[in-house]
């Protein structure tokens, strides 16, 4: 099960190369984003799409709110 | 959804998976930067001034009264040791016993909003209560520094 993190953890995440995925549909993506975030919606998210990660690294993903 | 997200991601095999849950929401409710359509949109934290006086909840009125009168402010903000907002102090309070306590003559919880607040928004809020300054926390309550309408305005106006 993936760890829940709060704001404090995703940034020392992020400075130590995390990478940023934000799961909401592109549409929402493209309104507003945190820096540097990728866009998987989750409806989209399977081997090809995830393929732009990177499995060495931390994955961090996030939605508005986590509902 | 992204608790969904994050067990897909851990079924293709990913082992390092974190799931920020409070999400786009937390992170523009502290303020933060953003990128996208709606980035450029005037919010609240755009026209903050943090140099506000506070207070801490023990200290005497009168020693809180004159950093008042010395700033551009007619009010301190009561916070704790971490920043938390505890109350206001506004004329009737400031002119009360010197010697009180700020915390036994503040106003307690004041409205509050937060930093990625639409101007456009806050400051018709703001014009419809007769209101000409907000006070702006991050979701768990610690202070910011205030808004002013004027500043909100003359942005806004700006932009025309």
């Amino acid at each position: 099960m993936a760890t829940r993190i709060d704001l404090a953890q995703l940034q020392e995440l992020l400075e130590g190369g995390g990478q940023l995925v934000e799961v909401l549909p592109a549409a929402e993506y493209a309104d507003e984003h945190l820096p540097g975030a990728i866009n998987l919606p989750l409806k989209q998210l399977d081997a090809t799409t995830a393929a732009r990660l990177d499995p060495a690294r931390p994955v961090i993903v996030y939605c508005w709110d986590g509902l | 959804m992204s608790p969904r997200a994050a067990c897909r991601l851990e079924l293709l095999g990913f082992t390092r998976v974190y799931d920020y849950v409070a999400g786009k929401a937390d992170w523009l409710a502290h303020g933060l930067p953003s990128e996208g359509e709606q980035a450029q949109v005037p919010r609240a934290k755009d026209v903050l001034r943090r140099e506000v006086v506070t207070a801490l909840p023990g200290e005497p009125v009168g020693v809180v009264a004159v950093r008042v009168a010395r700033s551009p402010h007619g009010f301190a903000l009561v916070v704790a040791d971490d920043g938390t907002l505890l109350g206001r102090l506004r004329k009737a309070g400031l002119d009360a016993d010197p010697s009180a306590r700020a915390d036994q003559v503040m106003e307690a919880g004041p409205s509050t909003v937060r930093p990625d607040r639409p101007l456009a928004e806050l400051a018709e809020r703001l014009r419809r209560r007769g209101l000409h300054t907000a006070i702006i926390t991050t979701p768990e309550g610690r202070l910011l520094g205030v808004v002013q309408r004027a500043d909100m305005e003359a942005r806004l106006a700006g932009q025309r």
